[in-house]
């Protein structure tokens, strides 16, 4: 922050009181709230308003497009914490949660270790690990869909090939929550990679030499130096990846076939997100649904802190 | 620095080749059809891509849900990029009371997840009549507090107070100063902000979802409706998947460098 514009300004104000000049008196006073005004406006408008109303909505017995609509206090949130599907939704969405994100973050680790080294035309080869980032979400998801079919999938024929059992993507819950988590880790890893490497390679390079002349293998450098420097890097990945994570939706939803959004004959692939769309738009329950997203924001705020905690633990 | 050895490539090409695989998966079945699932796999692709992709120009209206597309994300960044250039930089360069905390504000919210706040924003979409139409998947995101912060860091360092000075004291309004100074000042981190908002806005799948339908939907949406039939043929869905792929893997070619710069420095300012 500054301290420049208004002082100079207002000297010449009073010496020299021309209508110009009272007018940029003006303008520095006015101009700055009107510069951030758009924004905080829109925001509250589209962002802030909605998210708050949703509190709202879910106290009521909300039909989408009926005329009455009840308030019944929390009794919403009441049948929430006994209802089995919404259990199971948050259990499947910490499950696919942790197999996207544990493997991803190693993987981007010594995949960024990789790319640090002295690379002939590093760029192109950090544009190849970006490829899956810019590929559409939705193609991305109906591929994955068709590689991981019951039936004719490759993966399936890939395990017969060499000898295993097929497996049923689609109805085994844990097979489907490695399908699901695949399409994220395919398309994170690389991304998640290039963060990673740009904090290693803001490592001062005299601790390394420092190391190197101490002796220190490569093996040794990287798990006593680059890693442990690399940690407010990597917490950073982990949180991001959290909040999205635990909002997951174009995956499983794309998964079932023929449009369906209960995630799997038993939702045994069925997120948050995707129960809560089939409450609001399926089921038409606008106030069911409502808590099922208060509830949802709730449990982000508590893990988002929870990491927020955890870093500064880590950091210090 | 010495030049690493062979392995090093062997592995880094073998994953991207890994990454890439789908993609082309993608087109091996467009281009020869379903027996490809159910017979002997192939890595060489046929002759059928061109039939298949006009199957799908018959089943949703392809260019027009790419056009949807372009537009919507086309204004989207444009909005995002402008409104955050000027709010980042009256926060970074303008001396008003209230601006620490309101820039306490934009940085409390980058982690809020308004995607949950649908259900009402289902209701004023409805009442607004907009419901099916361009402008409800458009205001919605107009701005976002990461173009707001991101611009703010950037503009803090790269323009000079001299340089806001010496426009104020030539009698430039601050409007004036904004579009000459700070807006030229801005442009890298403008474009890195305008590729990420555009390549997220390009891919938005739950809100257009819900609020578009299947005779103007855009290109995500168009490609879901051509999966969610009760039965699934797959080399005319693939098809779309290659046909929606092709222009993102353009832009990926010549803007790919500067993607992959913006990656890396976001990881560095954020």
């Amino acid at each position: 922050m500054t301290a420049v514009l208004t002082r100079p300004d207002r000297g010449r104000v009073e010496e020299d009181p021309r209508p110009r000049y009272r007018l940029s008196s003006l303008d520095t006073k006015v101009s700055p709230y009107l510069f951030v005004a758009p924004f905080f406006v829109l925001f509250a408008a589209v962002g802030l308003f909605p998210l708050l109303y949703t509190a709202y909505v879910s106290l009521f017995d909300w039909e989408l497009g009926a005329d009455e609509r009840t308030f019944i206090g929390l009794d919403n949130y009441s049948t929430l914490f006994t209802d089995g599907q919404f259990w199971n939704a948050l259990f499947n969405t910490f499950s696919i949660f942790l197999l996207s994100s544990v493997p991803q973050v190693i993987v981007a680790v010594l995949l960024a270790a990789l790319l640090a080294a002295n690379l002939r035309g590093r760029t192109a080869w950090r544009m190849g690990v970006l490829l899956p980032y810019v590929a559409s979400l939705v193609a991305l998801a109906i591929i994955f869909g068709s590689l991981f079919g019951p039936q004719y999938g490759l993966v399936n024929d890939v395990l017969t090939t060499i000898g295993l059992p097929r497996i049923d993507w689609q109805a085994n819950t844990f097979g489907s929550h490695v399908a699901i988590a695949s399409m994220v880790n395919w398309r994170w890893t690389g991304y998640n990679a290039l963060i990673v490497l740009a904090a290693m390679l803001a490592i001062p390079r005299e601790v390394t030499e420092a190391a190197v002349v101490d002796g220190a293998g490569p093996v040794r450098r990287f798990f006593s130096i680059t890693l442990p420097m690399l940690k407010p890097t990597i917490v950073f990945v982990i949180v991001t990846s959290t909040i999205g994570g635990l909002q997951i939706f174009t995956e499983p939803k794309l998964f079932e076939p023929a449009g369906g959004s209960g995630g799997g004959a038993e939702h045994q692939y069925q997120t948050v997100v995707l129960y809560l769309y089939q409450s609001a738009f399926q089921h038409f329950d606008l106030g069911y649904a409502s808590a099922i997203a208060w509830t949802l924001f709730m449990i982000i705020i508590a893990v988002a802190g929870l990491n927020f905690w955890l870093t500064r633990r880590a950091v210090r | 620095m010495r030049r690493p050895s062979f392995v090093v490539y062997g592995v880094l090409a073998a994953f991207i080749l890994g990454s890439a695989f789908p993609l082309y998966y993608s087109y091996l079945v467009a281009s020869r059809g379903n027996e490809l699932l159910t017979g002997d796999f192939t890595l060489v692709p046929g002759g059928n891509f061109l039939s298949n992709a006009a199957r799908v120009f018959d089943t949703i209206p392809f260019w027009k849900a790419l056009g949807n597309s372009v537009l919507v994300s086309g204004t989207v960044t444009l909005s995002v990029v402008l409104l955050s250039a000027l709010a980042g930089f009256a926060f970074a360069k303008l001396r008003f009371r209230g601006s620490g905390v309101l820039f306490l504000f934009v940085v409390a919210t980058l982690a809020v997840p308004t995607q949950l706040g649908i259900i009402p924003l289902y209701m004023a979409m409805a009442e607004f009549g907009w419901a099916g139409e361009l402008e409800a998947v458009i205001v919605p995101n107009l701005v976002t507090a990461f173009g707001v912060f991101w611009m703010r860091q950037y503009l803090v360092d790269a323009i000079p107070d001299e340089l806001v000075e010496a426009a104020r004291m030539d009698g430039c309004s601050l409007w004036r100063t904004f579009w000459h100074v700070a807006l030229p000042a801005a442009r890298p981190a403008a474009a890195m902000l305008g590729v990420f908002t555009f390549m997220q806005s390009w891919n938005d799948f739950l809100w257009p979802l819900i609020v578009l339908n299947a005779d103007n939907p855009t290109i995500q949406v168009a490609l879901e409706k051509l999966q969610s039939g009760y039965y699934v043929d797959y080399s005319l869905v693939l098809a779309g998947t290659t046909l929606a792929t092709i222009p993102v893997l353009l832009v990926f070619l010549v803007l790919g460098r500067q993607i992959v710069a913006g990656v890396m420095q976001g990881a560095v300012k954020g």
